[in-house]
């Protein structure tokens, strides 16, 4: 165990450098030079330069890389060129959206795929699983943008439940802030709870035939009881791994997501950053949701070798 | 090996009732069917010009004449959609043919050398699923700026990794059976090999995957196009008619409600296209069945 661990850790660091290796020279090409943007297309050449000295494009890019790198371990990512600002101070309150985001859309998608997942499983053949998984193919069909636009229209324009777009902070109360929510949640949550449910249904039905299952049937236990006492929690193994595989589906999907609803998180933050140019940020903020993306498939690995001891022994 | 299993398909019903015996795969069949024909039909007919700005006309509810309604311009809503399923189209397959071209053979590759080529490969896979594929494709499409080609370049990429693992997967034992170690023994070559034994033999697993990412390459697409970074105007696209669309969604909800469905339509068609062949072509899913 303690070998699997310190190998997936080591590969994991490495991972992470090549990532920031590969999004450094990715911006290295990205064209329009940053000091025109911040002085205007008529600057004078010699106040561009200057400015190329003060931030830093006159040394060697190797050099640039390394105080950029060496930064982040220190919590230093570098300053925004156009808000002119540390990152880490943009980032503060853009994660307090985010990441209740994520959080929520991830138990809509866990909570929607073990409702209807389970719901089929427990029906299937019947009616009830073909309506369920009919329901699952569409919803996996529904692109997340769209899907959130029928949400505004029915719950915000016409029911007026929810707000339309933007996000009031949390000073105003946890409870508004959730509100501004609720639909960008729904819209990034539900496509995924379509993925999880087949998922579900799958590793449902097979824990079903499993000897145990009828060892709990022969010694009295109820249909329901065998179901959600011994099957449904041996089938959330294979459950787990994919929710560890969406969380770069749903960091994708708040880039779209939050431009939608006008949410001042991180996955607006980055559109921004591209649209504007502000390379130390783009570079710093691709790195940071490349190695969240890394670290949470690490930790699915992780519980994953714990839940299934013989992938760690075996495995690697 | 080539005996027993045409043996085994002998015994089976034959080609044309597998097909139909597979509700997925009719329906999936039906509605590819319908895309692919409204994109070619778009090339000679559509009901009214998808780009003449018509005012007299503009955003007016579906009816008789215009089955879809019209936009704030008076553009008719259903040749629009009728032109973007060209775009759509277009866009995923050079997407899908990209991923595939490089990631097949990539994949091929590492299955037959092993070792540290198939580290290289596989490690190189895994930093590519480090990145969200959407923030790629945005970040692709920020450096060789907007556009259709542009979007279709980046999507591809994140296809790469995709059809690399795959063909990796399904391969790699393979290389263990005692035909492949047979033909090895008599002097064949890895790529004589990988083209005479291994691809025929993955190739379902190949063309299930081609389905799904073409669909996920729609869904990319119209993504890229909704955040202004896919098809430029006035070329019409599904997600730059939702992006138009959200302007004006409370007075006219039709213009976000069609485009919708119709990438909802072909997502979901290329899905159950998807399903159904792996229903009647893997051998292992036939079996349970």
């Amino acid at each position: 165990m303690i070998s699997f661990i310190s190998g997936r850790l080591l590969s994991l660091m490495v991972t992470t450098l090549v990532a920031s290796i590969v999004v450094f020279m990715l911006m290295q090409v990205l064209p329009g030079d940053p000091a025109l943007i911040i002085l205007g297309m008529n600057a004078e050449p010699e106040t561009v330069a200057a400015l190329h000295r003060q931030l830093g494009f006159d040394q060697p890019m190797w050099l640039r890389y390394l105080q950029w790198i060496g930064g982040f371990f220190v919590g230093d990512f570098g300053t925004s060129i156009t808000y002119s600002v540390p990152i880490s101070e943009l980032l503060g309150p853009r994660i307090m959206v985010t990441v209740p985001l994520a959080l929520m859309s991830m138990l809509i998608s866990i909570f929607g795929a073990i409702v209807i997942g389970v719901y089929a499983a427990a029906n299937r053949g019947k009616i009830g699983d073909t309506i369920a998984m009919g329901i699952a193919q569409i919803g996996v069909a529904i692109p997340n943008f769209w899907l959130a636009l029928l949400l505004i229209l029915l719950f915000a324009l016409k029911l007026l439940w929810f707000p339309a777009s933007g996000f009031s902070g949390w000073d105003d109360g946890i409870w508004n802030g959730l509100r501004s929510l609720v639909l960008p949640a729904l819209a990034l949550g539900l496509p995924l709870a379509a993925i999880l449910g087949r998922v579900t249904r799958s590793a449902v039905i097979e824990t079903l035939g499993e000897d145990f299952i009828r060892t709990a049937r022969a010694k009295g236990l109820s249909r329901s009881a065998a179901l959600w006492k011994h099957a449904v929690p041996n089938a959330l193994i294979p459950v787990v791994t994919i929710v560890g595989l969406q969380f770069s589906f749903l960091l994708a999907g708040t880039i779209i997501i939050e431009n939608v609803f006008n949410l001042p998180g991180i996955g607006r933050l980055v559109f921004q950053a591209i649209a504007q140019r502000d390379l130390v940020t783009v570079q710093s903020l691709v790195t940071l949701l490349a190695a969240s993306v890394i670290i949470v498939n690490f930790v699915v690995d992780l519980v994953y070798g714990y839940l299934d001891p013989r992938l760690s022994n075996g495995g690697h | 090996m080539s005996n027993a299993s045409n043996t085994a398909i002998a015994a089976e019903p034959g080609i044309v009732v597998r097909v139909l015996a597979s509700r997925n795969l009719v329906i999936g069949l039906i509605v590819t069917f319908i895309l692919i024909a409204m994109a070619l039909v778009s090339f000679v007919w559509t009901p009214f010009s998808p780009t003449a700005l018509n005012f007299a006309e503009k955003l007016q509810a579906p009816s008789l004449r215009h089955w879809f309604g019209t936009d704030n311009f008076g553009r008719d809503v259903l040749s629009m959609i009728m032109v973007g399923a060209r775009n759509s189209i277009a866009v995923s397959i050079v997407a899908v043919v990209v991923g595939a071209g490089i990631g097949v053979p990539l994949g091929a590759v590492a299955a037959a050398r092993g070792g540290w080529i198939d580290g290289v490969v596989m490690r190189m896979s895994d930093l590519a699923f480090a990145f969200p594929a959407l923030l790629t494709a945005v970040i692709i499409t920020a450096i060789f700026g907007p556009g259709a080609v542009n979007a279709m370049i980046a999507i591809g990429i994140f296809n790469i990794p995709v059809f690399a693992r795959v063909t990796r997967g399904a391969s790699m034992g393979l290389w263990k059976r005692e035909y492949v170690q047979a033909a090895r023994c008599a002097g064949r070559s890895d790529t004589a090999i990988t083209a005479l034994h291994i691809l025929p033999n993955i190739n379902h697993v190949l063309l299930v995957q081609v389905t799904i990412q073409f669909a996920l390459a729609i869904v990319a697409e119209a993504g890229l196009s909704y955040v202004g970074l896919g098809a430029q105007p006035p070329m019409p696209s599904w997600g730059k008619m939702l992006n138009d669309a959200q302007t004006f969604i409370y007075d006219a909800p039709w213009l976000a409600i069609f485009p919708g469905l119709a990438i909802t339509f072909a997502v979901l068609g290329l899905n159950l296209l998807g399903d159904g062949l792996r229903d009647i072509l893997d051998p292992k899913v036939r079996r349970q069945r």
